[in-house]
């Protein structure tokens, strides 16, 4: 098998403590050795001076859209995309069609990606049928056809018994529960975040406080059961909050926030303007500023982009119509680099355990790290390089952000999955590179 | 203002001044056998009402004949919208055969606005959901005018469904700017607090003997039961708090202006006989829905 060294980077490996000017040599699909001027005799090498070196990022919640939706995204574009963001791994949501709510479904994705996708790709099970809220979906024969987690994202469970049943069972087969926290009677009809801002367009206002119900709800379950209850993309400061006490009460509870969440308010919406609808919406700035505070202390575990692509026919409509979320791979590392990094509020260190360790331990992946022996998936950026992003570019087969044209200071500049190149960028960030060990279909 | 009209927030005080200096201009001409000008002749305007209306849609099409243009109305329940078009599309389609402005009525906040976006053809509001109405707007201050010297330092309580309602926006927006002290007043369910952040010099309550004291106007909405996804209150707690009675006129200054976005509900946001009353200039509004409205085509296009 073929050797690789990544020369010369900032080795950055949080499950191992570690932040040093380092090589790491791959061998095959394998992390060989991570070291000061390792011999590198055989090995095909990247110079990754002034470049960090992490594990693979993870992003653990995205929308891939196969099966079903296949104008939006396939696994295989979905895949592509992320890759191109600097992500290894990703983990898609259940709300195809059909819901993956079978080993069926679940056996179709993993089977899907193993042939085409460019990234490892870990399916999340529905927690009900159709995610209709009502009887449970078949977590245990998901659990071994492959899924890390059970999530009714988008159609989130509304009755707390059944709630309760799914954690008893999640909890037995170890998976953890992710709930999109909304209260569906509270946030009905609504289409941005409640305040002055939808008030003054005329919109229906998303209530913070349809989000901290559940939250509060959940976490309550969570103690009762015992399950691990992972809040997706948490957005208000309530909801923070509480995680926060769960924590201290001990209590197996995580959360994630998205990139948007911790950049946008509602005061940014352009008005009617589909790029910047999503839920949970874009809220308050003292949401924003809870978001931020929530990283930098550590009560936020971590990042993942709930990458939810829509083609232009959807999104060209009116506000109302329109559906909800964003892309989100091909952005988030600019927007963190940019929010907690270049200004010095969170250590490199610590954000790279917010995309590798933190997801990879939330839900058991064997991925994360830069352990010698484990699989080598590896995400190369560059910290510093100025870059625009160009959607029109985007590997994702959908257009749907508000990112475009922002200009970003630093980004992701090769992606390594099992010992391969998947993608990699030219030194000015400008330009997809044609990886020419590009990983046979 | 050169791209149309989609709401009043945008508008500056001069912009509105000089609109109503003009329909000022255009108000004796009801009163003339000859009602029509020709300064919009050949000029084609496109009247798209998505939402069902008699009195807006028939006020542009009179505003529009007495200029002169030619005017067509399409609604949708009889256009290519019902065949599941979408309003990109049929819009584009519109603007293809090179009106020179289309006026819009649309159930969703912000169509106009996203369509603005898209299009070259000038767009008017005609009432976008519960976002502007910025035509209603107008009309009602050239009906305050025709009553009182100006607008700064009056005192107009706004009062019904005031968060379902696009008129309310429009008037909270232009009476701001004119130096109004506005109440707005409703049940708590349809007044959210931050409808006080709107505008300087907006002010809330939810009880309305307070909202009609010493008030110069007083502006009834409907209440919009098709725009509700729920039932915020019990309907018979309406009319005993917030419908307009003969006795709530008292509280107000002596020369009071009741006015009426309509439809009107008798009986359900305003009693019959205040609604017919004296102090009611429900009709004078309609009728310079027309002077107003001219004004405004007659700005967009020319």
């Amino acid at each position: 098998m073929a050797k690789l060294i990544l020369k010369n980077g900032r080795v950055l490996d949080p499950a191992n403590r570690m932040d040093a000017i380092a090589d790491v040599l791959i061998d095959g699909d394998r992390i060989a050795a991570v070291g000061p001027s390792l011999d590198a005799s055989g090995a095909e090498l990247f110079d990754a001076t002034g470049m960090w070196v992490t594990p693979g990022f993870i992003d653990m919640h995205v929308h891939l859209r196969e099966p079903g939706f296949e104008h939006s995204e396939t696994i295989e574009s979905g895949s592509r995309a992320a890759a191109a963001g600097g992500f290894t791994s990703i983990c898609c949501m259940p709300n195809t069609h059909p819901v993956n709510d079978s080993p069926t479904v679940t056996s179709y994705i993993v089977e899907n990606a193993r042939r085409h996708a460019v990234v490892n790709v870990f399916p999340i099970g529905a927690i009900t049928k159709d995610s209709a809220g009502e009887e449970l979906a078949a977590i245990g024969s998901m659990k071994k056809a492959g899924i890390v987690a059970i999530s009714d994202d988008g159609r989130p469970v509304m009755n707390a018994r059944v709630m309760r049943r799914a954690m008893e069972m999640a909890h037995s087969f170890g998976l953890p529960v992710i709930d999109h926290c909304e209260d569906l009677h509270l946030s009905a009809g609504g289409d941005m975040h409640e305040g002055l801002e939808s008030i003054r367009l005329g919109l229906r206002g998303i209530p913070s406080c349809s989000e901290d119900v559940m939250v509060a709800r959940d976490i309550l379950l969570s103690e009762v059961t015992g399950c691990h209850f992972h809040v997706a993309h948490i957005s208000s400061k309530n909801s923070i909050a509480m995680v926060k006490h769960a924590k201290a009460l001990g209590l197996s509870v995580t959360a994630e926030v998205c990139p948007h969440h911790f950049t946008l308010t509602d005061d940014n919406v352009i008005p009617y303007d589909s790029n910047f609808k999503m839920k949970p919406p874009l809220r308050s700035s003292f949401d924003v500023a809870a978001a931020v505070e929530g990283i930098v202390t550590g009560v936020i575990d971590a990042i993942a982009t709930d990458h939810a692509p829509h083609p232009g026919s959807e999104k060209m409509q009116e506000f109302e119509r329109c559906p909800f979320g964003i892309l989100g791979l091909e952005t988030a590392i600019g927007l963190t680099l940019e929010t907690f990094v270049h200004n010095g509020r969170v250590s490199p260190l610590r954000i790279v355990e917010m995309y590798t360790a933190a997801p990879g331990r939330i839900l058991s992946l064997p991925r994360g790290t830069l352990s010698t022996g484990v699989i080598a998936d590896v995400t190369i950026i560059d910290p510093s390089t100025k870059w625009t992003y160009d959607v029109n570019r985007s590997f994702s087969k959908s257009r749907n952000t508000p990112f475009h044209q922002r200009e970003f200071t630093g980004g992701p500049a090769a992606t390594i999955v099992n010992g391969q190149f998947v993608w990699g960028r030219s030194p000015d960030l400008q330009r997809d590179l044609q990886i020419p060990y590009l990983r046979t279909m | 203002m050169s791209r149309g009209l989609l709401g009043i927030e945008d508008l500056s005080r001069d912009q509105i001044e000089q609109i109503l200096a003009r329909a000022r201009d255009f108000q004796p001409l009801q009163n003339q056998s000859n009602k029509r000008l020709d300064l919009l002749r050949g000029r084609l305007i496109v009247n798209l009402f998505f939402e069902s209306s008699t009195r807006t849609r028939t006020s542009f099409e009179i505003a529009a004949k007495r200029l002169g243009a030619d005017s067509i109305s399409i609604t949708a329940s009889g256009s290519s919208v019902s065949k599941g078009e979408s309003l990109v599309d049929t819009l584009n389609t519109l603007a293809a055969m090179k009106p020179d402005a289309i006026v819009m009525r649309h159930a969703a906040s912000g169509a106009p606005h996203f369509l603005s976006r898209h299009l070259p053809t000038p767009i008017i509001n005609a009432g976008d959901g519960t976002h502007e109405h910025p035509t209603q707007a107008l009309l009602d201050a050239l009906t305050i005018l025709d009553y009182r010297g100006g607008l700064a330092g009056l005192r107009v309580a706004i009062i019904g469904d005031i968060v379902h309602s696009r008129v309310a926006r429009s008037n909270i927006y232009l009476l701001s700017k004119f130096g109004v002290d506005v109440v707005l007043c409703g049940p708590a369910p349809l007044l959210p607090p931050q409808m006080a952040q709107l505008a300087p010099g907006v002010r809330l309550t939810h009880n309305m003997p307070e909202a009609i004291r010493d008030a110069d106007v007083i502006m009834m909405l409907r209440v919009q039961l098709e725009r509700q996804n729920e039932s915020p209150f019990p309907a018979s707690e309406y009319y005993p708090f917030y419908g307009l009675r003969v006795q709530h006129l008292e509280l107000a200054k002596p020369e009071v202006l009741v006015m009426h976005p309509g439809p009107i509900n008798r009986g359900r946001e305003i009693a019959s006989d205040v609604a017919d009353s004296r102090q009611s200039v429900i009709l004078n509004q309609v009728e310079n829905g027309i002077a107003v409205r001219m004004a405004v085509l007659e700005r967009i296009i020319q």
